[in-house]
């Protein structure tokens, strides 16, 4: 293999990169990243970062004086790719053709729809997008944030530890429930209503209201909550769209075998070589599952980069390793979250630590006798030894 | 307070009897900035800060497998030799500290450099 395109420049794409030179691979390399930064660390944006605890330098997932020897494309976005060339056309007229095609195009926030040019109302997926929303919370007072997962409830807590009024809208009955289950979800909202965020469960929007700028939010059961910022945080769609007449399989993202190649549209799945996709884009064959699994989590970017490195520069050639369940942690407040495993596979959740109401507690949840996810809030040392139990674990 | 031992230009820092670290056990040592002390299974020991460089996150409380600790937050890996880390989110290397074991007391000389402390957390004698 003498040359390798990584389409996507955040997490999934820079480690991708760097574990072929890890490996050795000494061709050459270019980087395509459709944003003008270099590669960015994403968590911090809805914490640290939106709270002005941390600047933009801090982010930067690059190391001082890091140097891939790469061709970085910045600022191009690509918009289309032939599988069977490994031709991948680039935004500014431009292509590259290469042995070797690592798609990372990552994700892009879902909108409400007619929100579109309405000052004030944000979604939260890219550094720029957290300028804006940092920029616009100051002088702001009234916050309205619509989504119950991860940024939602993570805006909400920034927002109101900056001391704004916070409202979040929840179309399911307790925020992140479809991560932890109902029964810890409940001391999570617990968290939020004791620190002063107006939660609102089972709530539907009907519209937002305002000409140039917002001014609230109308709920289908007429409710009208007024609003200075709207966060809508409902979700995000894989960015496979400039993927649609490349013969690869697509559906909930590219469609991959368990090491990560790229299967082809039309003639049963077959792997097409030199082609891996990798991050929040990618839907891996999860064999745990017995089904393709896009996971959207940092740590799932962070394991199946290596293995995306391997996978292309052995031809697909490696087994790799059985998946670990994906870890995910959240700081909401002075609280830090941490989750591993799945949840809805329990038939039990006990308390093994802590207490819920104290927000310090560790929950595992087990199938019979046997944890397959654990939840700890504010229990970190516990928690790091329960998260090596999981991943170790004989799946 | 801590009990300083002068031994040339270096202030020793005894940190527990070695007696009371067991293969696989961590220590977190209240100096300024924390220090971390290990015993890894193979029996040997190092000092590294306890402060990950990445968030403020102990060491002490992360996964000690082989030579490496794995942050409790976020998972980078600090190799306890070198204090080089493997994979993001952390980028910048911990500092390491000599250790010493005097009739079986474990001490801790520390680093002359600069810590290499995450955004928002200084120096006790800085705050």
């Amino acid at each position: 293999m003498r040359s390798v395109c990584v389409v996507g420049a955040s997490l999934a794409g820079l480690l991708t990169a760097r574990a072929l030179r890890a490996r050795g691979y000494d061709g050459r390399l270019v980087l395509v990243g459709e944003e003008t930064h270099r590669p960015y660390d994403r968590p911090p944006l809805s914490k640290d970062f939106l709270r002005g605890a941390l600047d933009e330098t801090d982010l930067a997932l690059e190391s001082d004086g890091e140097d891939l020897d790469a061709e970085w494309r910045l600022g191009v976005a690509a918009i289309g790719l032939d599988a069977a060339t490994r031709r991948v056309t680039l935004s500014d007229g431009s292509d590259v053709e290469a042995d070797g095609v690592v798609i990372a195009t990552g994700a892009s926030a879902r909108r409400l729809p007619g929100t579109e040019g309405l000052a004030g109302v944000h979604t939260l997926r890219t550094l720029d997008d957290a300028r804006a929303l940092r920029r616009d919370l100051t002088g702001a007072k009234r916050i309205v944030v619509i989504g119950g997962g991860f940024i939602g409830t993570e805006v909400a807590a920034t927002a109101c530890d900056l001391g704004l009024e916070v409202t979040l809208v929840d179309s399911g009955s307790t925020p992140l429930a479809g991560l932890v289950g109902a029964r810890m979800a409940e001391a999570i909202a617990a968290l939020h209503e004791r620190r002063g965020v107006r939660l609102l469960r089972g709530a539907r929007v009907a519209a937002l209201t305002g000409e140039d700028r917002v001014t609230g939010v109308r709920l289908a059961d007429g409710a009208f909550l007024p609003a200075d910022v709207v966060v809508v945080g409902i979700g995000a769609v894989p960015n496979v769209a400039w993927l649609e007449r490349s013969g690869l399989l697509l559906d909930d993202g590219v469609i991959c075998d368990e090491g990560g190649q790229a299967v082809h549209a039309e003639d049963g799945g077959t792997p097409v070589p030199g082609i891996v996709a990798v991050g929040d884009c990618a839907a891996w064959f999860d064999p745990a599952l017995g089904r393709h699994d896009r996971c959207e989590h940092w740590t799932g970017a962070r394991l199946r980069a290596t293995v995306a490195a391997e996978t292309l520069l052995s031809g697909g050639a490696t087994r790799p390793a059985r998946p670990r369940p994906a870890y995910i942690w959240s700081d909401q407040f002075d609280v830090k979250i941490q989750f591993i495993g799945r949840a809805h596979h329990a038939d039990t959740v006990v308390v093994e630590e802590g207490d819920p109401a104290d927000h310090s507690f560790l929950a595992v949840y087990r199938q019979g006798e046997r944890p397959v996810a654990v939840l700890g809030v504010n229990q970190v040392r516990l928690f790091s030894r329960w998260r090596r139990q999981l991943e170790t674990a004989a799946v | 307070m801590f009990l300083f031992v002068k031994r040339g230009v270096h202030s020793m820092i005894p940190a527990c009897p070695l007696a009371s670290l067991p293969r696989g056990e961590a220590l977190r040592v209240e100096a300024d900035p924390p220090i971390a002390v290990f015993h890894t299974e193979d029996g040997e020991i190092y000092a590294i800060d306890d402060t990950c460089t990445h968030q403020d996150a102990s060491l002490a409380d992360g996964w000690l497998e082989g030579c490496e600790i794995e942050c409790p937050l976020h998972a980078s890996r600090f190799d306890l030799r070198t204090g080089e880390v493997d994979a993001p989110p952390a980028k910048r290397p911990v500092r390491t500290h000599r250790v010493v074991v005097e009739n079986d007391v474990i001490f801790v000389v520390p680093s002359d450099a600069e810590p290499n402390l995450p955004p928002g957390v200084t120096l006790k004698g800085q705050a």
